[in-house]
């Protein structure tokens, strides 16, 4: 970091002649080129990109020309390696190491490569600028959209865009309890899937009994599906570090745990070097900003349990010892870590705090539904065009969220259902998706919005299946601490393996349900109590597929092996033999040229790999 | 990342001098110890608990707690195979399967010449682009079973 | 002092005891399985779980961890409670079917046979024998190990324990009897469901008879700060 203050800013006014000093630093119209390093674009080759551009740059000379960004997630995963030109924005997506010379020799001559832009689905045309895209167009970034414009190991780039002016007028022009009505006035309820109000949380902290209060972002992010903790704290850590002092300052906190885990190795890192700058600069630590208030922040990595996420559960691993949860008779705000008061909440929780205290609560309140204000971050995967990361305010229909950013299902395939809330949601049928995704809404379909993972579902994809996955899932998790849960879900998952493998019997479905009733009833903690959700959901919505696994021994998606059979459409099979080299287990044999191949049922051990591989369509799977 | 380090009183007091001896940091403290010994060596567990001063059977419930950790040697290389929702949907079971068979080992298990160790996780927040294998913190997404051969390969 | 009361009869408890300990105090029957009045409450078995109004809300709590409050309204028998003690019944006896205390408390709750496949374990991971050990006798030999459908009581590494002083406290408070206790000759053999483990006994110098563990008498003798000779004779030929 070049010209850094040496000195930690001692005052609001001090951070916003350092941020008018950035700022003034910069060129806005400078070339940049702006390339996503999160995970799921490295997990696509990013970084050879990166590479050749950092390579292609100082082969050139080109450091005064072109400047290189390293960001976090934008969103837009499906279309990765995603690289941005800016100022003007030009989005080329699906980027390879080996287009990196094309796009240095023309940016520099200030055109534009073809080839690399979106192709709008609908239209057929070339799309050039990133808010134009269909995908980016219809969403509300208000907290990812400064996630292009911030390379996060850097904090000037933060600061450039406002960042920690919300804590500047708060520690100045606020007091913690005035602080504490603009959030309630706000409306924020919790991101991290339970949607309590915000606020209240914060209150009955700051007048719990105690003289050392805690501070806890939670970043364990449990739900598979779901990467938004992941994206905001890898490409904007800033955002939740600022909503956490702000929120420590309300509350009456000093200490402070961000609890990341430890799959997230790149959160990790960048969390802890926001940290450090933040430090540096007298944003964190001792008298922060010259106001007297001190909170210091530390990492803690989780070990790979999702029960973690649960409050009591992470203050439990925070205190070195097993995450097994504890009931909540009295809430972890009043006793929490180490029996102090505690005030736990998601990340993007916090993210929303600095956007509610610099814009105010009014502006705030008027995004989103009714009873949720606000935007939501949502992941949409599975059987969907396009995967990625979206932001919409509360209250926008399921529908528009699916085919209007989602850009429908792909191959031509029919919806079937969306799983909203990971392993404690449900499943969502086609005819409710105008329903609008907000708190409430989704619980009264019997779903909940949970932390905001979208899982599409298409024909081919047997729901009771996903009840079982979910069920192993959550088997696999479950600490073992209560009697419902640990041996519920083991005879949950042994009753729905029955069914898929085609030893359902009858009573089966009635024994769910009575089972389900008693883990909802008894469990200790929300993993047990919401585990039979997806059961229930997909009974209650596709009992039809339950019945005829068990009745009829069939598998109407055409998913569970043993109740599957692959055989070869002798008229559509012209012996090209590509499925005779895709299969696993020899079962398929070559019969010689032009003639079609023959499949031995005995050798077959219904991998779907042929299945896959056949362009033809000449692999049937019933 | 071998085994062939053997845990050393000093290497592990100062893992623990680095986090102040707080016993809270117990899970941070094993997992840097595992990132050192690749796995965590039972020695390793008697030192931490002397150091921290709290039972042996608190280090060993919390080690056999969390997924993270592995009381048994491992292989050079760690794969891990996501079998998050997204990725299952998209087929990583079959993933899972096609390594499990070439390298005959399960989910867990470490092939006989210390080779690979093949794991999987619930999720590493990749979703959108599943299934995804990460070998020794590389992510490859969108595996498919043809796929798998060529990645082991690149591997010694 | 608070009044609150129980299935409709008007009860008086001391601040800060649990619903349990005032129905108990007041001879009212709530079923128990991983509840000792000498370690703390865990409320891991879900059989206590009772029904409580306060501010016209209703939920399920565990008597054993919830505390009294003025004027709350408390069932411990309604159909709910019953539907769920038998469902968690049927899953107790699946799990410990051939164990004579789980079939005995499973009649007792009107359960003759379970819906689920049957598995063959004692211990039913109440984790009383981890508590005493831990709050009473102050060693923590044992402890709960791995997670969820795993779990097992054990010593570290299923391995002899170089903590434990055989003092059988475990075996003293299993609820089902899973932790079998016996002596032979001058050895003291302690069964855990994972492992065993054997104590040599101290024999008493004026009548002979092995009387208990050395590791156990040498634990109270440093932990006391004793002579080295206190127990060199039993206590019943002790002046």
């Amino acid at each position: 970091m070049a010209k850094q203050s040496n000195n930690r800013l001692s005052s609001p006014q001090e951070l916003e002649a350092l941020r008018e000093s950035i700022i003034k630093s910069r060129d806005p119209s400078q070339t940049c080129i702006v390339i996503c390093g999160g995970t799921g674009c490295l997990a696509l080759g990013a970084q050879e990109v990166i590479t050749n551009f950092q390579r292609e740059i100082e082969k050139g000379g080109l450091e005064k020309k072109l400047a290189l960004r390293i960001t976090g997630c934008p969103g837009f995963c499906e279309r990765g390696p995603l690289v941005v030109i800016k100022p003007e924005n030009i989005l080329y997506q699906q980027v390879k190491g080996e287009d990196v010379v094309e796009i240095v020799s023309e940016t520099v001559k200030g055109k534009i490569v073809d080839r690399l832009l979106y192709i709008d689905p609908d239209t057929g045309r070339k799309i050039t600028y990133e808010h134009e895209v269909p995908f980016y167009k219809k969403q509300k970034r208000l907290l990812l959209g400064d996630n292009s414009n911030i390379d996060p190991t850097d904090i000037r780039d933060y600061l450039a865009l406002g960042g920690y002016a919300a804590l500047g007028k708060a520690l100045s022009n606020m007091s913690p309890e005035g602080i504490i009505a603009e959030v309630k006035k706000a409306g924020l309820r919790g991101r991290g899937g339970g949607g309590f109000p915000t606020a209240t949380k914060w209150e009955t902290c700051r007048n719990a009994e105690g003289d050392t209060r805690y501070i806890i972002c939670n970043c364990d992010e449990g739900d598979p599906g779901a990467f938004m903790d992941r994206s905001l704290m890898e490409g904007n850590p800033h955002s939740a570090l600022e909503g956490m002092v702000i929120g420590a300052y309300a509350i009456g906190g000093h200490q402070g745990y961000i609890y990341v885990r430890n799959e997230y190795p790149l959160a990790v890192k960048n969390a802890q070097i926001a940290i450090e700058q933040a430090e540096k600069l007298g944003l964190l630590g001792k008298n922060i900003l010259g106001s007297r208030f001190d909170f210091n922040v530390k990492i803690s990595r989780g070990g790979g349990a999702f029960v973690c996420g649960e409050s009591t559960a992470l203050m439990a691993s925070l205190e070195g010892k097993v995450g097994e949860p504890r009931a909540k008779y009295v809430h972890t705000s009043e006793k929490g870590l180490w029996e102090q008061p505690t005030n736990l909440n998601n990340v993007e929780t916090w993210a929303n705090v600095p956007l509610i205290i610099k814009n105010g609560a009014d502006w705030y309140g008027k995004i989103g539904s009714q009873g949720s204000k606000g935007t939501k971050i949502f992941s949409l995967v599975g059987k969907i065009n396009n995967t990625g990361l979206i932001e919409v305010p509360m209250g926008v229909a399921l529908k528009d969220i699916i085919y209007g950013i989602g850009g429908g299902i792909p191959d031509g395939k029919k919806f079937k259902a969306v799983q909203t809330g990971g392993p404690s949601g449900g499943c969502i049928p086609e005819n409710l998706l105008n329903l609008p995704v907000d708190f409430d809404e989704l619980d009264k379909a019997g779903s909940m919005m949970g932390s905001g993972g979208m899982i599409i579902m298409d024909e081919n994809t047997c729901m009771v299946d996903i009840a079982k996955y979910f069920v192993n899932f959550l088997e696999g998790e479950s600490c073992g601490k209560c009697l419902p849960c640990r041996e519920g879900l083991k005879r949950m998952s042994q009753i729905l393996t029955d069914i898929t493998e085609g030893r359902g019997k009858e009573g089966d479905i009635e024994l769910l349900e009575r089972l389900s009733a008693t883990l909802i009833d008894t469990s200790l903690c929300a993993l047990g109590s919401t585990a039979p959700n997806p059961v229930l959901t997909t009974l209650r919505y596709f009992r039809d597929e339950y019945e005829a696994h068990i009745k009829d021994r069939r598998c109407p998606a055409g998913v569970c092996k043993e109740l599957v059979t692959y055989s070869i459409d002798k008229e559509k099979c012209p012996g090209c033999g590509l499925c005779v080299k895709a299969c696993p287990s020899e079962a398929i044999t070559d019969m010689g040229k032009k003639k079609p191949v023959a499949l031995d049922q005995e050798k077959c051990i219904k991998c779907g790999a042929c299945y896959d591989v056949c362009k033809l369509g000449a692999v049937i799977r019933k | 990342m071998t085994t062939k380090n053997k845990p050393t009183k000093q290497k592990v007091t100062s893992i623990l001098d680095s986090y102040e001896g707080d016993p809270g940091m117990l899970v941070a403290i094993l997992q840097d110890i595992q990132a050192e010994y690749n796995y965590l060596p039972k020695e390793s567990l008697t030192h931490i608990s002397e150091g921290l001063d709290i039972p042996m059977t608190q280090v060993y419930s919390v080690a056999t707690f969390f997924k993270a950790f592995s009381l048994k040697p491992r292989g050079r290389h760690i794969i891990n195979v996501c079998l998050g929702t997204a990725c299952h949907v998209r087929g990583a079971g079959r993933v899972l399967e096609e390594i499990g068979r070439q390298l005959d080992i399960k989910p867990g298990e470490t092939t006989g010449d210390f080779r690979f160790t093949m794991e999987t996780v619930n999720c590493v927040g990749a979703c959108a682009l599943g299934p995804i294998v990460v070998i020794d913190g590389k992510y490859s997404g969108q595996m498919k079973t043809d796929k798998v051969k060529t990645l082991l390969e690149s591997y010694d | 002092m608070v009044k609150l009361t129980i299935n409709g009869q008007k009860v008086q408890a001391e601040e800060g005891i649990t619903i349990l300990e005032a129905a108990q105090d007041n001879n009212i029957y709530i079923p128990t399985l991983c509840h000792h009045e000498e370690v703390t409450s865990y409320g891991a078995c879900r059989l206590c779980l009772v029904e409580v109004t306060k501010n016209g809300r209703e939920r399920l709590v565990a008597s054993c961890l919830y505390e009294v409050a003025e004027g709350l309204k408390v069932t411990t028998d309604s159909e709910r409670i019953a539907t769920n003690r038998k469902m968690l019944m049927e899953l107790l006896l699946a799990r410990c079917p051939n164990n004579k205390a789980v079939q005995d408390l499973a009649h007792k709750l009107g359960v003759e046979k379970t819906s689920f496949k049957l598995d063959d374990n004692d211990c039913m991971l109440c984790a009383l024998c981890v508590r005493v050990c831990q709050e009473v006798v102050g060693v923590s030999a044992i402890s709960l190990v791995n997670r969820g459908v795993d779990r097992a009581i054990a010593t570290p590494y299923f391995e002899a324990s170089n903590v434990c002083i055989g003092c059988g406290s475990c075996a003293y408070v299993c609820p089902v009897d899973a932790i079998k206790f016996e002596e032979v000759g001058d050895t003291r053999h302690i069964y855990w469901p994972n492992n065993d483990m054997e104590f040599k006994l101290k024999k008493c110098q004026k009548c002979g008879r092995y009387f208990a563990p050395q590791v156990q008498l040498d634990y109270i003798i440093k932990k006391a700060g004793l002579a080295p000779d206190a127990f060199d004779n039993c206590l019943d030929c002790r002046d």
